[in-house]
């Protein structure tokens, strides 16, 4: 258990709904090391925006946690009592929601939303050192200290979704997780976004959890990528060897859809649709889609079976 | 022949803010073909749909449709404007009125423009559109907007186009809320519209990888300029305004060999007047580009870029981009 | 709907009073005899008992036949009221908002000016200058003349917010002239808001009605609800112990005011989905 900073186990969410339960979540399990970068990737559905929910135990009815375990280093976050565990979101992990640059609270200064984010854990900082701190969270992130005195709507989106990453940071936790981050912004600006989370990462010595559906993006971010669909982690590899040599039929068709800058005329898609989480298909989720599919992948559902130590997969032909 | 649809001199402004300089630009309907406009927020290319669509007025300049300024159409002359121009719009769910089913957004433009006699051939219509889409009746009519994915909605989005034989397809960012799996097909829907049908396609997006595999010809906007155009393939292999190298080095790809990272300097909230548009954050800016805005300079037969360090290739007329954009 | 009404408590509860008034207004019209309601028809002041389960008044009106007679009256002007306000409401409305410009401009500054006067001071004034005693049908046209004031605003402010979906550019590009548009696009959705603006509409109108009556500017022949209890205070009911008197037409004035107020409670959650329960 050491040696990791964080790590999911069997980890099972469902939502409540009048004609039966939903299982968004489905026994997922990874571990991330200290200051490694974990892709999340997956389509709408796919369930990976409800993990990160569920990491932080924010997971609100009619959804609720059924199973599985969460430990911080050491500590399960199970037993941890409200309170606990409301001091560890922000100081212990970290979360930059989606579409939080729209988020930001418009009547208050930048200033102030950080310092909130201090006192309400109990920072023992005065006046005057919290002043530092906070011009020293807008360096980090790339941001000049006037900013801090501005408005949400005085910055575009880039500099607003800065200011989010200088509020997750503001308490070194150990695990940034960043949901869809750079979504609504323009690629160049996602890309200073991204250098910028990168280096505010590498230089606290933090983990991250990057959750998104852009391939690309992954691909030149994370060290290591898990790959959902419907709800379930079907490949967890290298981003290196998830590139070259994706094992899941799924993941080799996410790739293949990718659209090239350097050939024209590569633009594939998956056919069919992603499955309603209430109405899956039998065994396998993703069989009716699979150009591979065969019996067995109709009528069992394939277990994720781990390859190498960093490396898993759930099909019956990988 | 005549174009299409024309924005002559045209410009927009909201309050202060001018999204649209001056511009020329037109559909060039002997060579039907899919011409991309690339740009970021603020570029001015949502704008640029809404004008050739007739659902805004521009600030100064016309907007011209079979040689007539829009505004001066009489109703059965607008009618012929609505049948030629139609759109496909980025967000599959706005589009759909919640109170009727899906078929009410096929239904009426079969109704409205009169594209059957009977209800039966009507109906008939409707479903080759959707097969054309790779939709299946069954699994969509009778349906709400909100029992059908994204994907389908935006699907039955293109069949709606493909029902009424345009001449062209406005498509703002018709893939962005969709899921990446399902891009593909829906692009794919729109090549087909101009393979088999004629159709010309304007294919606004802030996507150039989309943009590159899609379309013919590429318009790159920058705040409400065109910095380059021509030849996808020559434009997105060998881009040769400081803005198109960025746009392009800022995309993260799959593949290991390309670099991602760009060279550039942050830019200030508001252009500085008077100048190139991109002077304050090009890595290679001249005295001259804070004083004076570059021409669009033809830098081979397939392509022009609007940049002083092209200065000494001849200066383009406006007449000669839309030939450029035409589709040899 | 069984289901639904049972999560949507208010509905309910507003549909059941307004349906046991409905009951009382249909079954008394054939079980009570009607003509009692003019005065001179019982002996007077009898506190409630067998034959007269409501008691009677100082005039020798049974107040049950009263009650009867007059509950659909009162709701009769509110209705007509209430209808018309929301009908005219719902047009300027919708000019207003989907054209703006001159026509938005006038309407609204016509409304604003209208809301800021105060209402039962302008319908007193109307009713006190209008010659001659009011008909149950002339009170009606009175309340109404104001009723459509607020119904304009709130209307307006939904069509300003629908205007700019996706659909209605759609529609444009189909053609559609903006009639069209408001008719075919704009209005179905709007149908839940119109229905709960019409309850509160006629809400309001019945209070005013009452309001004016009580202080003697209604139909003064007519057995309404608002009239006996101005006969009420004419007769210093109350100091002189006759609590049958007043206790009738309170009771049933409640019960309206319940019932429609539940109902706009009922139906404004179906008009705004944020406001349903979580299933």
């Amino acid at each position: 258990m050491s040696g990791t900073v964080l790590r999911v186990e069997e980890l099972r969410v469902a939502y409540d709904h009048p004609r039966g339960a939903v299982r968004a979540v489905d026994e997922v399990s990874f571990s991330l090391r200290p200051r490694e970068r974990f892709g999340l990737a997956g389509e709408s559905g796919s369930g990976k925006s409800t993990m990160a929910l569920a990491i932080l135990r924010m997971i609100k009815p009619p959804g609720r946690i059924e199973g599985g375990e969460v430990w911080l280093e050491d500590l399960p976050l199970s037993g941890l009592s409200a309170e606990a565990m409301r001091r560890l979101r922000l100081a212990g992990i970290a979360m930059v929601p989606q579409g939080s640059m729209n988020s930001l609270n418009p009547v208050t200064r930048i200033r102030r939303q950080i310092e909130d984010a201090l006192t309400d854990h109990a920072s023992r900082l005065d006046k005057a050192a919290t002043a530092a701190r906070i011009r020293s969270l807008l360096g980090q992130v790339g941001l000049s200290a006037d900013v801090a005195d501005k408005y949400p709507h005085e910055l575009s989106g880039g500099m607003k979704q800065r200011a989010c990453i200088a509020i997750a940071i503001s308490l070194r936790p150990k695990v940034i997780i960043a949901d869809e981050p750079t979504s609504a912004l323009d690629v160049v600006v996602q890309r200073q976004v991204m250098e910028t989370l990168g280096r505010v990462q590498r230089e606290l010595g933090a983990a991250v959890i990057l959750i998104g559906h852009d391939m690309g993006l992954m691909a030149q971010f994370v060290d290591r990528l898990g790959i959902m669909y419907a709800g379930r982690l079907v490949e967890v590899a290298p981003i290196r060897d998830i590139v070259t040599a994706p094992r899941h039929p799924y993941t080799r068709l996410l790739i293949d859809s990718l659209p090239s800058l350097e050939r024209k005329g590569t633009l594939r898609g998956i056919p069919g649709l992603a499955p309603l989480l209430r109405a899956l298909p039998s065994g396998c989720a993703f069989h009716p889609r699979c150009p591979m599919a065969v019996e067995r992948c109709r009528a069992e559902k394939p277990a994720v079976r781990a390859i190498e130590p960093d490396t898993s997969v759930a099909c019956h032909l990988a | 022949m005549i174009p299409i649809v024309e924005l002559r001199e045209v410009s927009k402004s909201f309050g202060r803010k001018a999204a649209l300089e001056r511009f020329s630009f037109s559909i060039d309907p002997a060579r039907p073909g899919i011409t991309a406009v690339v740009g970021e927020s603020g570029s001015g290319k949502t704008t640029l749909a809404r004008l050739l669509l007739g659902l805004i007025e521009p600030t100064a300049g016309t907007v011209v449709y079979n040689n007539r300024d829009l505004r001066s159409l009489k109703a059965a002359e607008r009618r012929g404007f609505r049948r030629d121009v139609q759109a496909i719009f980025q967000d599959p769910y706005e589009v759909y009125n919640p109170f009727y089913r899906v078929d009410h957004v096929l239904t009426t433009p079969v109704r409205r423009f009169r594209l059957a006699r009977t209800k039966a051939a009507g109906r008939l219509l409707i479903e080759e559109a959707l097969h054309g889409v790779g939709l299946r009746p069954e699994e969509i009519l009778g349906r709400y907007p909100h029992q059908l994915s994204g994907g389908q909605r935006q699907r039955i989005m293109v069949a709606r186009a493909l029902l009424l034989r345009p001449r062209l397809i406005v498509a703002d960012e018709p893939v962005s809320m969709v899921d990446a799996s399902l891009r593909a097909t829906i692009l794919g829907s729109l090549q087909k519209l101009r393979e088999e049908l004629g159709i010309s396609i304007l294919y606004i997006t802030h996507d150039l990888a989309t943009a590159y595999q899609v379309a013919d010809t590429i318009l790159v906007l920058y705040r409400a300029a065109v910095a380059e155009a021509g030849d996808v393939e020559l434009v997105v292999k060998d881009p040769r305004h400081p803005y198109t190298k960025l746009l392009i080095g800022s995309i993260p790809q799959v593949s290991t060999t390309r670099d991602w990272s760009a060279e550039e300097t942050p830019a200030l909230a508001d252009a500085p007047p008077g100048g190139c548009t991109f002077a304050d954050r090009c890595p290679v800016a001249l005295k001259r580009c804070v004083t004076a805005i570059p021409p669009l300079y033809r830098v081979d037969a397939r392509r022009a870029a609007a940049c002083f360090r092209l200065d000494g290739a001849p200066a383009m007329t406006d007449a000669e981009l839309a030939s450029l954009l035409a589709h040899n | 709907m069984g289901g639904y009404l049972r999560r949507n408590v208010s509905l309910l509860v507003g549909i059941v009073l307004l349906g046991f008034l409905v009951l009382f207004m249909v079954v008394g019209a054939f079980v009570v005899d009607t003509s009692n309601a003019a005065p001179l028809s019982v002996p007077v002041l009898r506190p409630p008992s067998w034959d007269y389960p409501f008691g009677t008044d100082r005039t020798g009106r049974d107040l049950l036949a009263v009650m009867v007679a007059g509950t659909p009256l009162t709701l009769k002007i509110g209705f007509i009221a209430g209808f018309f306000g929301v009908g005219l409401g719902a047009v300027l409305a919708f000019t207003a908002a989907f054209y703006r410009g001159t026509a938005d401009l006038v309407i609204r500054g016509i409304a604003d000016i209208g809301l800021t006067v105060p209402g039962l001071l302008v319908l007193i004034l109307i009713a006190v200058s209008l010659k001659g005693t009011l008909t149950v049908n002339e009170m009606a046209i009175v309340v109404a003349s104001l009723a459509w004031l607020s119904p304009t605003r709130t209307i307006r402010a939904q069509v300003l917010t629908l205007r700019e979906r996706g659909y209605v550019e759609i529609a444009r590009l189909n053609g559609m002239s903006g009639p069209e548009i408001i008719f075919r696009e704009l209005m179905p959705n709007l149908l839940p808001y119109l229905a709960a603006t019409l309850v509160s509409s006629v809400s309001a109108a019945i209070l005013a009605t009452i309001g004016l009556e009580v202080l003697g500017l209604g139909p003064v022949d007519a057995p309404t609800l608002g009239m006996t209890l101005y006969w009420v205070t004419f007769n210093a009911a109350i100091i002189n112990g006759w609590w049958w008197w007043w206790t009738a037409p309170m009771v049933v004035i409640v019960i309206v005011f319940l019932g429609l107020f539940f109902l706009t409670v009922g139906l404004d959650e179906i008009a705004n989905p944020r406001l349903r329960r979580a299933a």
